[in-house]
């Protein structure tokens, strides 16, 4: 039933054709490609919040151990 | 950045699923038109929420072998990533839904089966809130987390078929086959699968990164 559909109404199925040879269907894709731009770069952003939440947890524990195991000097 | 090539591939995919997504040239359908190319969009979620889910049962069952909560934290936010990624699932299967099945909510098998999976992870949320006793939480949670997985596939993918369904490839439709899944379609739902999935892991691991710092700082 849907293949003989498909054979002869092809054409007939009403698509975006008129939209995207206007061109108007750049705008669509403009807006979609921008929110996506926007969003990884937020990502991209927090990653890099994290790496160095990371490194500067890291950096403290590694001096507390150190100054844990020296000890201090005596004047 | 922490090693970052599978973020870079995951920006990268989306990017050309939603160029390509949009662009590019669809099987001709009759109610869908236009709309089939949300295949590229509705159906990875679903697809990356179950990966996502399938991999934090994967960290609770490593939980209860060896007992280390790195693997509980592991296993609490691939299941978060999975719920937003069924959230997301189950707004845009509305939206396409309102104007292809003619409501945003039909009585379909299906789509009751997701609501119903969707509820029993909301539960393991407020199972997880009402511990204060890490490893019991830990424990606790991580056999509810295998049993909900196990509830959840034949709940979405066994019940729908053996009854009526709207759904492609369920209660007696034929699956998006050969008339409307032709390999243009292909062509992006496979990226768009791999890079939504990937995405879901990238905030997984950086929600990861922060627990852990939290853990840490708390001691």
């Amino acid at each position: 039933m849907l293949y003989s559909a498909l054979a002869g109404l092809a054409q007939e199925v009403e698509m975006a054709d008129r939209l995207r040879a206007d061109g108007k269907i750049w705008v669509v894709v403009l807006v979609i490609a921008v929110v996506f731009a926007g969003l990884i770069s937020y990502l991209i952003r927090l990653d890099r919040q994290v790496s160095k939440l990371e490194k500067d947890l890291a950096d403290r524990q590694r001096s507390q151990r150190s100054a844990d195991r020296e000890p201090t000097e005596r004047l | 950045m922490k090693k970052y090539w599978w973020k870079a591939l995951a920006v990268l995919l989306l990017t050309y699923v939603i160029l390509q997504g949009l662009l590019g040239a669809v099987p001709r359908q009759p109610i869908l038109n236009e709309s089939i190319r949300n295949v590229y969009f509705h159906v990875p979620l679903w697809f990356g929420m179950i990966t996502l889910m399938l991999t934090s049962m994967i960290y609770s069952i490593r939980y209860l072998r060896h007992g280390r909560l790195t693997d509980d934290v592991v296993a609490v936010e691939f299941a978060n990533s999975a719920i937003l990624f069924g959230i997301l699932g189950c707004a845009t299967g509305a939206v396409w839904a309102n104007f292809t099945w003619g409501e945003p909510w039909p009585n379909d098998p299906k789509l009751n089966a997701v609501a119903v999976s969707m509820l029993m992870y909301f539960a393991y949320f407020v199972l997880r809130g009402s511990f204060d006793d890490e490893q019991r939480k830990g424990r606790i949670s991580a056999v509810y987390n295998i049993i909900a997985f196990a509830v959840f596939i034949p709940l979405i993918f066994v019940l729908p078929r053996l009854t009526d369904s709207l759904h492609p490839g369920n209660g007696g439709n034929p699956a998006f086959g050969k008339y409307d899944m032709d390999n243009r379609l292909r062509a992006v739902f496979y990226p768009a699968i791999i890079g939504f999935t990937l995405l879901g892991v990238w905030i997984t691991e950086l929600r990861v990164r922060l627990r852990r710092m939290e853990l840490a700082t708390e001691e």
